[in-house]
């Protein structure tokens, strides 16, 4: 199961996960980023410190929304990642296609860089 | 003793007993007409006389079979023919004194009781045959207390035998009391009717007809013994018996009672009748469906059965399938029905003829008068199918306030039990389709394990097993090997993202992939490179494919290979007996469809030497999960394989296999996942 919340601050629309997103739970995902995608956001910040598993399924929405988010000029990053999490984004290679931060209080300045 | 020859002895013995009475009788007579002083009272024709009765009685209730397999117009048939042939036999006795009145051949005292002999083995053949016919009639569908009763009545009967040994006289205060206690018998017994019940109409006038020519016949024997009796003569006197008044009362009071019963059932027989008819037609809709007919012959035998119920003029039944629109209609043109239907005016039914009815069924408003048209009264009721209306039924008379709620409430019966039968089968339907869907699955499955190679043992170098488990029947794991050239072989693991039908497509995409682009002998990054570009043209956005391709060259002993994101391959080095991934950089394929994907992925080449392992595996091992919901993890493989690696590559996967299953205990994978392992020997080499 998992739980997705939304909200936009500093002009910054963010994203906050928690629980699993596999084949059933990712289709409320890709939903928020098409929501965010059609509200005409720039700034999106995925908060997934409360993410304990991502399955292939899962990776495929953040997949099928890169090219879209290049061509809409959409930056994404993500934040909070856990460890165990990181190394699924990082062996399938997504790490280097996303930006990846730590913490939350870099969002703002990474995504106005 | 056997039912025929018990028939034959009590004949046998009727008969003689009837010529010893007979005897006996005429014995007496001379005795008293020539005055003789011999010791010879009428004890002897009275006990010749009860044992003719007795054996007249064992004879027919043996020849007369019980009512229940017998039916009963051809009970009273057999009343009737017994009545017929005695009372002929009677009627010329009549016209033998009759011709004869003036003669003084029937003022002889011998001729009389000669004849009168003759009369009474008749009387008592008829009535004896008639009381078991009735026995049987009132014992149809006894119970514990009736047949008790009539033993007693049989007893009381027999008894009666008894006390006709004591010289009684007609209407006499000892004949009086013994006719008194066999009427109150008769009183009881002779409201026993419920054979009448199960004739229909014309075997009611049957029965009404047999029974009254029955009874004309007693009352003619009872003319004719009262003419003998008056003659004065007789020495045995019929009339003067207890038994046989108390048995004539009995039964010309059953005749009696019958016949008035039955014809006061005449009326009453046509609703019984449509009643057992209403039964009928239930059971044959309930039994439409086993026996393997359509929808179509369960909506024509509904139709027939309402009709038939509520005596309906004319009908139609219209069902909206998924197939189409199915209308049966009776005595009615396809082209009338628009012209009932605007004249409908009740909203239930119009609900019911446009589909539109989903509430509760009021049985008092499925019912309605029609004005301006040929029929003037209407039911409508709607045909549910898994808690949809799928159609209606419409019964049409042309009488007005023809149709009662009785009547609806008959069609609705009917009406359910055809939906039940038209759920069940679409039920079957429905298991039909589902077992034919696993079939198909069942084939996919064989499908895909042809697409997995048969054998992966193929170098010299090498010796390799694998093993590949799908969550659901098809899986998106994939591995495979190819001979590129004489000691220098492309080996491949891979995973479909997601899983069941869609990825198995996708991991037979790669299959044709790989074997197209190995074969060119490639590096192991420009092979990745490569089906990228493949792959990218041919899968769906949100889908990827991670793998790894290795070359193995077993002349230069080496292993190149390159990761497209897929996990990290466990390498066990037997110089230092350590294990350790083999990292590098990738990723997956179709997740970056342009030329900017060769930056991500780089080959790495390593020599192998004897005793190195590889274990290649999928993510459904290390994120199966136990109990607790924790994964396997890398690490816990990791130290799997290694304490397992020393083993032959067959051990090693079922000791892998044995680890992981006693890590996630009951817990079943819900994902495919995958293993390969390949154990170098160089030293073998020749």
């Amino acid at each position: 199961m998992v739980k997705i919340e939304t909200e936009n601050k500093e002009g910054v629309h963010f994203i906050r996960v928690s629980g699993d997103i596999d084949a059933g739970s990712s289709i409320h995902l890709d939903n928020a980023f098409k929501n965010a995608a059609d509200t005409g956001e720039t700034k999106i910040a995925v908060d997934l410190s409360q993410l304990d598993y991502i399955s292939s399924a899962g990776l495929g929405v953040f997949v099928s929304h890169l090219d879209e988010f290049g061509l809409k000029n959409i930056r994404l990053v993500l934040f909070g990642i856990q460890e165990t999490v990181k190394q699924v984004f990082d062996i399938l290679g997504l790490g280097k296609l996303i930006n990846i931060l730590e913490k939350e209080e870099e969002v703002v300045t990474a995504l106005n860089e | 003793m056997s039912t025929r020859l018990k028939i034959r002895l009590s004949f046998l013995g009727a008969l003689i007993s009837w010529l010893l009475f007979s005897a006996s009788n005429i014995y007496l007579l001379f005795i008293e007409s020539y005055e003789m002083k011999v010791q010879f009272s009428n004890f002897l024709p009275q006990l010749f006389f009860s044992g003719f009765i007795i054996s007249i009685f064992i004879y027919y209730r043996y020849i007369i079979t019980k009512a229940d397999t017998l039916n009963f117009t051809d009970l009273l048939w057999k009343v009737f023919i017994t009545g017929l042939i005695t009372t002929l036999i009677s009627l010329s006795i009549r016209f033998f004194f009759t011709v004869f009145a003036s003669s003084s051949i029937v003022e002889s005292a011998l001729t009389v009781n000669f004849f009168y002999n003759i009369l009474l083995g008749l009387v008592i053949v008829f009535m004896i045959s008639t009381l078991v016919v009735w026995k049987r009639l009132i014992l149809y569908q006894k119970s514990k207390n009736l047949l008790q009763l009539w033993t007693f009545f049989e007893v009381a009967l027999l008894a009666s035998l008894v006390y006709d040994f004591f010289d009684l006289e007609l209407l006499g205060p000892k004949f009086n009391i013994g006719i008194v206690v066999l009427f109150c018998f008769s009183i009881i017994l002779v409201f026993n009717l419920k054979w009448i019940a199960y004739l229909n109409f014309k075997q009611k006038w049957k029965g009404i007809l047999f029974i009254l020519l029955s009874g004309i016949y007693l009352y003619h024997f009872f003319l004719n013994l009262d003419v003998f009796r008056e003659t004065g003569v007789l020495v045995f006197d019929l009339m003067n018996r207890v038994f046989i008044v108390g048995l004539f009362i009995f039964l010309f009071l059953y005749a009696a009672i019958s016949i008035l019963v039955t014809l006061f059932n005449l009326p009453t027989s046509s609703v019984f009748e449509r009643k057992l008819k209403e039964a009928l037609d239930f059971q044959k809709l309930s039994q439409s469906i086993p026996r393997g007919q359509t929808n179509d012959q369960t909506y024509e035998i509904l139709l027939e059965s309402s009709m038939s119920a509520v005596f309906a003029d004319a009908a139609w039944l219209e069902v909206h399938e998924e197939s189409g629109v199915f209308q049966s209609i009776r005595n009615l043109k396809a082209s009338d029905i628009d012209g009932i239907k605007s004249k409908v005016r009740s909203a239930t039914i119009k609900d019911i003829m446009s589909l539109n009815f989903d509430r509760d069924l009021n049985p008092s408003k499925l019912s309605d008068g029609l004005k301006e048209s040929k029929f003037r009264s209407i039911i409508a009721l709607p045909i549910h199918v898994q808690e949809k209306q799928v159609g209606y039924i419409v019964m049409l008379n042309e009488v007005s306030e023809a149709f009662n709620s009785e009547m609806v409430n008959i069609i609705t019966t009917f009406v359910n039990q055809a939906s039940i039968s038209l759920e069940n089968l679409a039920l079957i339907k429905e298991s039909l389709e589902n077992e034919r869907y696993k079939e198909q699955l069942k084939i996919a499955k064989n499908v895909q394990k042809s697409l997995l190679p048969d054998e992966i043992n193929m170098g010299n170098d090498f010796e390799a097993d694998a093993f590949s488990m799908a969550a659901d029947e098809v899986g998106g794991d994939y591995y495979d090997i190819i001979q590129i050239a004489p000691g220098r072989f492309g080996l491949i693991i891979g995973d479909v993202s997601g899983k069941g039908t869609s990825a198995a497509f996708q991991m037979a995409q790669m299959k044709g992939v790989f074997h197209s682009l190995a074969s060119q002998d490639l590096s192991a990054s420009q092979f990745n490179i490569l089906a990228n570009v493949a792959l990218s043209n041919c899968l769906e956005r949100s889908s990827f494919i991670t793998a790894t391709y290795f070359n193995i060259n077993e002349a230069e002993k080496t292993i190149e290979f390159s990761r497209a994101g897929h996990c990290p391959t466990l390498m066990f080095f037997s110089e230092n007996n350590r294990v350790s991934f083999l990292e590098s950089e990738g990723m997956g394929l179709g997740i970056v469809r342009n030329s900017d994907y060769a930056k991500y992925v780089e080959s790495t080449t390593l020599n192998y030497k004897d005793g190195d392992t590889m274990l290649l595996y999928t993510d459904g091992i290390t994120e199966a999960k136990n109990e607790s919901g924790e994964q396997f993890g890398t690490e816990r493989l990791k130290n799997s394989f290694t304490s397992h690696a020393r083993k032959a590559p067959a051990q090693i996967k079922e000791s892998i296999k044995r680890d992981l299953a006693g890590f996630t205990g009951e817990i079943d994978i819900d994902d495919d996942y995958t293993m390969v392992v390949v154990k170098f020997k160089t030293n073998n080499n020749g």
